[in-house]
């Protein structure tokens, strides 16, 4: 673990580094290679008549772009939730908030008249909201505390609904079921970037609540006693922690479908070099979690090649190893 | 509450009194279940009476709907009656094991073993190689999961709770492949596979319910024979090694009748989930928690949800015959939202 300030700096600094590398590796590998001078000239100079121009703008660029943006925000949603549930499991894949997203997602489009993905966005936020407060209603014991294997179990429950719901949607509604179906598996190709644009602000807004509650995140971890003495109540914060993983799970899911245990396997690998403290621990999350994503994106391309398989098969994949090995250190 | 303690005061009684209140309540759910079959064969897309019904199960040659009654609709409903059944033991089982309401075989993983192998079965041989091994490779999904399972969670023996976070685990991969395969299949294969998932009793035939029945005939008295350990293991692993209990190999052979029936079940029906979740639940309102009363209440109350969510998924959206998981789901789902809000007290 680094411990003095100079190699913490130096840490997010070798993490800024590898997001870089793992963003170029994306942008310029897949089934037709893009040299650096033809990236760099397809942006200064967009040509249309040049296939490679259009590749870079329409495809490798927005989903490198949308890895980043998903693999951070799920990767600081997986922090924030392990410190809120003081539990190490806890994550938005496996507590039900991306399967509630992803089920008022499918209503939205197999139901109700909305199909542009905007839309998405919303049914999302609505979705998670909705499985967030289903979990924390169901795991809170008689002290409003949250045992860890209850907690696990009444996501992994929830996330069972609202799958079968959305199953039973989609055979309904046969006609919905191929465009979400790529999507449900958890996906970041296929995007244009204009969808990101108004998801800007939701980002933007939840990492800067997220800044100004960091102390109050270290305090959490100590104790609800910790955050009286910093002059707010627990119940607040937890409040206003809770919106932050909303909106990031949520937009995520929006985005990009349901991925899975990136916001699982990146804090606790934080936590691992850079320590528990929230000012370094949720940067250094952001960074890795993109990373992480990027990565994994890069890899699903040559899987299978020449086919795509979905990112979110592949972070399962490498997710889940992890998590045995978890629930196997816990002391049962 | 006021339900519930009232069961116990009269559960306080003596052991007659109980055993006389659990054999009334199976008998009465016996009798439901009749009357059930009998509504589910006299409705469906060919509107037939009850009477036209009953003739012809009694005399199959002088009937003109013999072919309706004694090839599709009661093979598909035995069939439903005994899947639901052996989802609602293994749910039991499983729930005595881990000492934790909210386990069912859909959590830990063996449902999604299953239901890989299966999906594996239909993306790589599709409709060329017959569809009567989807069963035998579904089943073998199962137990390979749950061996896995049982492998990964060793250390120094079995705790239930790492048994079942592994499981989760397990299951999140196999579910990943699951996903992987259907979205790499082309469409009318992804649509097969994903009606197979939410689970359908569609076009079952006799010989389903002939490869079914063996697995409950053996299974269901086998964890019978356990009983008294499972009742003791209830009070907690000192106390029923106290009581002369062999832990491992207790819960060895009861997590076998478990994984055998659920895997059996899922071959031949898919995915059905929640069903093993919410009948030990209903049963246990109904008899208490005492193994030998819980598990032939338990299947008969299974056999009944089952039986109607197929009998819905039939009649209800005519001419679509849509899978019953999407009812059980539809009912289990709440309802297991509704006993997660009550018992959040105890644990």
């Amino acid at each position: 673990m680094l411990s003095s300030r100079l190699s913490r700096c130096l840490g997010l600094f070798l993490s800024m580094a590898l997001v870089a590398v793992a963003f170029m590796a994306s942008v310029m590998l897949g089934t037709t290679d893009i040299a650096l001078p033809t990236f760099i000239d397809a942006l200064i100079h967009y040509d249309p008549a040049r296939v490679a121009h259009i590749i870079v703008l329409t495809e490798r660029l927005p989903r490198a772009v949308i890895a980043v943006l998903v693999g951070a925000s799920l990767a600081i949603a997986g922090a924030l939730m392990q410190t809120m549930t003081r539990n190490p499991l806890a994550s938005p894949s496996i507590l039900g908030i991306n399967a509630g997203a992803m089920f008022f997602v499918v209503v939205a489009v197999s139901l109700l008249p909305l199909h542009a993905p905007v839309d998405y966005v919303w049914a999302a936020l609505l979705g998670a909201f909705v499985a967030a407060c289903l979990v924390v209603m169901l795991s809170r014991g008689r002290q409003g505390e949250l045992a860890p294997l209850r907690v696990v179990l009444a996501g992994v429950a929830i996330t069972a609904m609202f799958v079968s719901f959305s199953q039973g949607l989609l055979i309904i509604d046969q006609q919905s079921f191929e465009s979400v179906l790529y999507w449900l598996a958890g996906s970041v190709s296929g995007r244009e970037l204009s969808l990101v644009v108004p998801l800007l602000p939701l980002f933007g807004g939840a990492l800067l609540l997220c800044a100004l509650l960091v102390r109050h995140a270290n305090a959490l971890m100590l104790g609800d006693d910790m955050v009286k003495g910093l002059g707010m109540r627990a119940g607040t914060i937890k409040l206003l922690l809770g919106l932050v993983v909303i909106l990031l799970a949520g937009s995520s899911v929006a985005l990009a479908g349901m991925i899975g245990f990136v916001g699982l396997i990146v804090p606790h690998m934080a936590r691992g070099i850079f320590g528990v403290d929230h000012r370094w621990l949720l940067p250094a999350c952001a960074l890795l979690g993109a990373s992480l994503l990027l990565l994994a994106d890069v890899a699903s391309r040559f899987l299978m090649a020449p086919q795509d398989i979905p990112v979110g098969v592949m972070t399962a994949l490498i997710g889940t190893p992890f998590f045995i090995h978890l629930a196997r250190r816990k002391p049962a | 509450m006021m339900h519930s303690t009232s069961l116990n005061r009269r559960g306080d009684g003596t052991a007659d009194a109980r055993q006389a209140r659990s054999l009334g309540i199976a008998t009465l759910l016996l009798l439901l279940l009749l009357a059930s079959m009998g509504l589910s064969l006299s409705l469906g897309s060919f509107p037939t009476s009850f009477g036209r019904v009953l003739h012809s199960l009694a005399t199959p040659q002088g009937s003109d709907i013999a072919f309706i009654v004694w090839e599709l609709r009661l093979p598909r409903i035995v069939l439903a009656m005994l899947v639901g059944a052996a989802l609602a033991v293994s749910g039991a089982i499983l729930q005595g094991i881990v000492r934790n309401p909210l386990a069912s075989p859909d959590v830990i993983g063996i449902t999604s073993g299953a239901a890989m192998a299966a999906v594996t079965f239909l993306a790589l041989f599709g409709a060329g190689l017959s569809i009567h091994w989807l069963p035998a490779a579904a089943l073998s999904g199962a137990l390979l999961s749950a061996l896995l399972v049982f492998f990964l969670s060793w250390k120094h023996g079995i705790a239930p709770s790492r048994m079942v976070l592994v499981g989760i685990g397990l299951s999140a991969a196999m579910g990943a492949i699951t996903t992987l395969l259907i979205v790499t299949s082309d469409d009318a294969a992804a649509m097969v596979a994903y009606v197979w998932l939410t689970g359908s009793l569609y076009a079952a035939q006799w010989q389903d319910v002939l490869g079914m029945l063996p697995w409950l005939l053996i299974a269901i008295p086998l964890c019978l024979t356990q009983a008294r350990h499972m009742d003791a293991m209830a009070l907690g692993d000192q106390v029923a090694l106290g009581l002369g209990v062999n832990l491992l190999r207790s819960r060895l052979v009861l997590m076998t009748c478990s994984v055998a029936l659920a895997g059996a079940a899922v071959a031949f029906a898919g995915g059905l989930s929640f069903v093993g979740l919410i009948a030990p639940h209903i049963a246990a309102r109904l008899v208490g928690r005492g193994f030998a009363r819980l598990v032939p209440t338990a299947a008969l109350v299974g056999a009944l949800i089952v039986l109607y969510a197929d009998l819905l998924g039939r009649v209800a959206f005519l001419p679509k015959d849509l899978p019953a998981g999407i009812f059980v789901s539809g009912v289990g789902a709440p309802f297991f939202v509704y006993l997660l809000h009550r018992t959040r007290y105890h644990h």
